[in-house]
């Protein structure tokens, strides 16, 4: 059975969360932001299966000077579904004037045999910032990597600012693991950080360490590209990245909600970890939409 | 198409001797030769004996990126913003004669970053005895051999030998240690060359580059003497 | 309004010797070679592929958007969120003022005046290029197909001067790969008939990463 669901998600200025509509397998919990003003939303464990077929998305507003932070409580596992389609997951995500929006989810993770297509649409005001990670890992641990197309189109004030798609797997057009694109890297992400305080001369592009790179974009924007051998590697250098462009706001009870092991060490305990939350996905059918 | 059909001279035509604000270009003269010859020194020699009466810049096409570029920074022959390096692809002289869109690009930027400039010279990276340079890029081309290269150079001739506007023999000084004899040298370039213009230079000296300096000046003279450009 | 489509126009556009200065760049093949990523025939053809269903489609995208007509400021700006490396953007840039002083030359056109005139820093390479195939009578997926095979003749070219790669075997992969590029090409062209929001997006994580690195190298043969 396939499933479709949109959760939502809008958080108000006064630290308030006047929608959060958890959906399906999308169940969205309000959890705690230390800093006042901010609100903070765990996408928890049913995140962690798109089924082929299935339709997923989650629709995200942050209002006017409205400050979100959106994380989730594991690693996302594509899995194949008993249909031959690939599974649809859509993010629709929107900052207003002096919004800020911290995305800042565990991994995707390419099962074998999977095929997601994933769609991340940013719409960001002229005065919105936004943090935004993304890390694609191909396959679990020691196993070849599913299908995985993935679309990050980021506009701001209604201009383009970042448009790109990577696409991996035995679904993907050739090419994808050789020299130009991962060659053999079976983990790669992105961070990206939006601040209209840029706008004076975002930081010089400069690589981070052989197989990473911070490159400020053609707006006031910065993107940290990088590749590595599995997710823990990767995410030691998007930390790094994220502590020094956009750390946590001070006093902010998400620097220590940071569990060093729940996310990123996704081998054994993470497959347990989806093991147990899968039933939780495919046993609340009161939830499903169709 | 959203766009101003206004016209625009930048960068329409390659020899244009105008600049788009219809102001006369600089000249640009071409430096070639085989590797080693001293085409570097002799660029910096140039700068050295023209840059208080002359405003100038220059432009490298290194095999290796940046090499000679570094070496004219090195010799500080002039400021940083007046020497340009432009990548080549393994190719010098393509980049100089097949495809000149690169240079053109650097010529152009450095009159806009600096200019008005009197002179803009180009150098070749080292290459062969047939790298010549496009009419499209250069006004004039000096061809750099040196005496340690063989002595029978002139004799064989080659585009570079036959047809640049000046043929320099370097390193005059050696010719006694490598057995080269400066007449036979002399003579077989006039045979190959009938009118066109050979000076011999020792750049041990700095006094020594005077002959291409002064044929520059020349060249410099005949070019700014021409008819007022008409925008 | 129908534009004669002249075959033999495409070749002199798509043609190795067209002095547009993609001689001087190597497509990131330069990076690859020294990381040690492409030491073969075989890697050029992964890494080419690689760079076919890449920035190959979407340059092809733009260049065909642009052959198409669409508004070449839509087109560059989009370019440039393709393009999040600044060192390949500047490169993209060049590239594009240097096809643009070749293409006035070749088909003098008051659109191509206009283009180069509005953006006197060069517009993104494949907007040129579309414009140029415009210029020339040609069609969008002529465009395409112009930029798809530059996207991979460029690093073939370096990699045989840079290895010392047998030349047969070079021209072998683009061979090869001769399918693929008519496929991205129709994609590339199918995918402009859209507008600007549906053009190709398709990255390397690769490629931007190693484009910095190389940028900063003291010494480089290549431009990019």
């Amino acid at each position: 059975m396939s499933l479709r669901a949109t959760a939502r998600i809008a958080a108000g200025a006064d630290g308030s969360l006047p929608v959060l509509e958890s959906d399906g397998p999308l169940a969205l919990r309000r959890t705690r932001a230390a800093v006042p003003g901010w609100a903070r939303v765990t996408v928890v464990g049913a995140m962690s299966a798109p089924l082929g077929g299935d339709r997923l998305a989650i629709e995200t507003e942050v209002r006017e000077r409205a400050r979100l932070r959106v994380d989730s409580a594991a690693a996302t596992l594509a899995l194949p579904g008993r249909t031959a389609d690939p599974a649809d997951y859509e993010l629709r995500l929107r900052v207003g004037p002096d919004g800020v929006l911290r995305w800042l989810p565990e991994q995707l993770v390419s099962a074998h045999g999977s095929d997601l297509r994933v769609r991340t649409t940013v719409e960001l005001a002229a005065t919105a910032r936004l943090v935004l990670r993304e890390e694609q890992v191909l396959g679990r641990h020691g196993e070849p990597p599913g299908t995985l197309v993935s679309r990050l189109t980021v506009r701001r004030a209604g201009r383009p600012l970042l448009d790109q798609e990577l696409a991996y797997g035995p679904g993907a057009p050739g090419g994808w693991d050789g020299g130009a694109v991962l060659a053999g890297h079976r983990a790669t992400g992105q961070l990206l950080v939006v601040d209209p305080a840029y706008g004076a001369g975002p930081p010089a592009a400069r690589p981070l360490g052989e197989h990473a790179v911070l490159t400020p974009l053609a707006g006031p924007a910065v993107l940290v590209t990088a590749v590595a051998p599995d997710a823990l590697a990767l995410r030691r250098v998007l930390d790094a990245a994220l502590d020094e462009l956009a750390p946590e706001p001070a006093g902010s009870g998400c620097t220590a909600q940071r569990i060093p092991h729940s996310g990123y060490g996704f081998g054994k305990e993470t497959r347990v970890r989806n093991d147990e939350m899968a039933p939780l996905a495919k046993g609340s059918p009161e939830h499903v939409n169709t | 198409m959203h766009l101003d059909h206004g016209h625009s001279h930048h960068g329409a035509v390659s020899a244009d001797a105008h600049r788009p604000d219809g102001t006369r270009r600089a000249l640009r003269i071409g430096l070639g030769g085989p590797v080693g010859s001293g085409k570097t020194a002799t660029v910096a020699a140039l700068c050295r004996q023209l840059r208080d009466t002359l405003s100038l810049a220059v432009v490298t096409n290194d095999i290796y990126t940046r090499e000679d570029a570094e070496f004219l920074l090195r010799e500080a022959v002039l400021p940083p913003e007046r020497i340009r390096a432009v990548e080549t692809g393994a190719c010098p002289h393509t980049a100089i004669r097949d495809d000149i869109s690169a240079n053109l690009e650097a010529v152009e930027e450095l009159e806009d970053a600096v200019g008005p400039l009197d002179l803009i010279l180009v150098e070749s990276g080292g290459d062969n005895l047939t790298a010549t340079f496009s009419k499209g890029l250069v006004d004039a081309q000096v061809f750099v051999i040196d005496v340690a290269g063989g002595d029978d150079i002139p004799r064989k001739g080659g585009p570079g030998v036959t047809t640049a506007d000046l043929l320099v023999v370097n390193k005059t000084d050696l010719a006694p240690h490598v057995g080269s004899d400066l007449g036979r040298m002399a003579r077989d370039a006039a045979e190959q060359r009938g009118e066109l213009p050979v000076a011999f230079t020792s750049l041990r000296s700095a006094e020594g580059v005077g002959p291409v300096a002064e044929w520059v000046r020349e060249r410099l003279a005949a070019w700014t003497a021409a008819p007022a450009p008409t925008a | 309004m129908a534009r004669l489509t002249t075959r033999s126009a495409l070749l002199v556009l798509a043609d190795g010797r067209f002095p547009a200065g993609g001689h001087a760049h190597s497509g990131g093949a330069e990076a690859a070679v020294k990381a040690g990523r492409i030491r073969d025939a075989a890697d050029l053809e992964a890494f080419c592929l690689g760079r076919l269903h890449t920035v190959g489609l979407t340059a092809a995208g733009l260049a065909a958007a642009a052959a198409l007509g669409l508004d070449p400021y839509e087109l560059d700006a989009a370019a440039d969120a393709r393009t999040p490396s600044p060192a390949l953007r500047t490169a993209a840039r060049r590239l594009g003022r240097q096809l643009m002083r070749a293409a006035r030359a070749a088909w003098p056109d008051p659109e191509l005046d206009a283009l180069a005139a509005a953006f006197p820093g060069g517009a993104h390479q494949p907007v040129v290029l579309g414009a140029a195939a415009r210029a020339a009578g040609l069609g969008p997926e002529d465009a395409a197909h112009c930029a798809a095979y530059e996207t991979v003749g460029g690093p073939a070219t370096a990699v045989v001067r840079l290895l010392g790669l047998d030349p047969y075997r070079a021209t072998a992969v683009l061979a090869r790969l001769a399918p693929v590029m008519d496929e991205v090409a129709a994609r590339a062209a199918t995918a402009a008939h859209g507008g600007v929001d549906a053009l190709p997006a398709a990255s390397a994580p690769l490629l931007d990463i190693t484009a910095e690195q190389h940028a900063a190298w003291p010494v480089r043969l290549f431009a990019s």
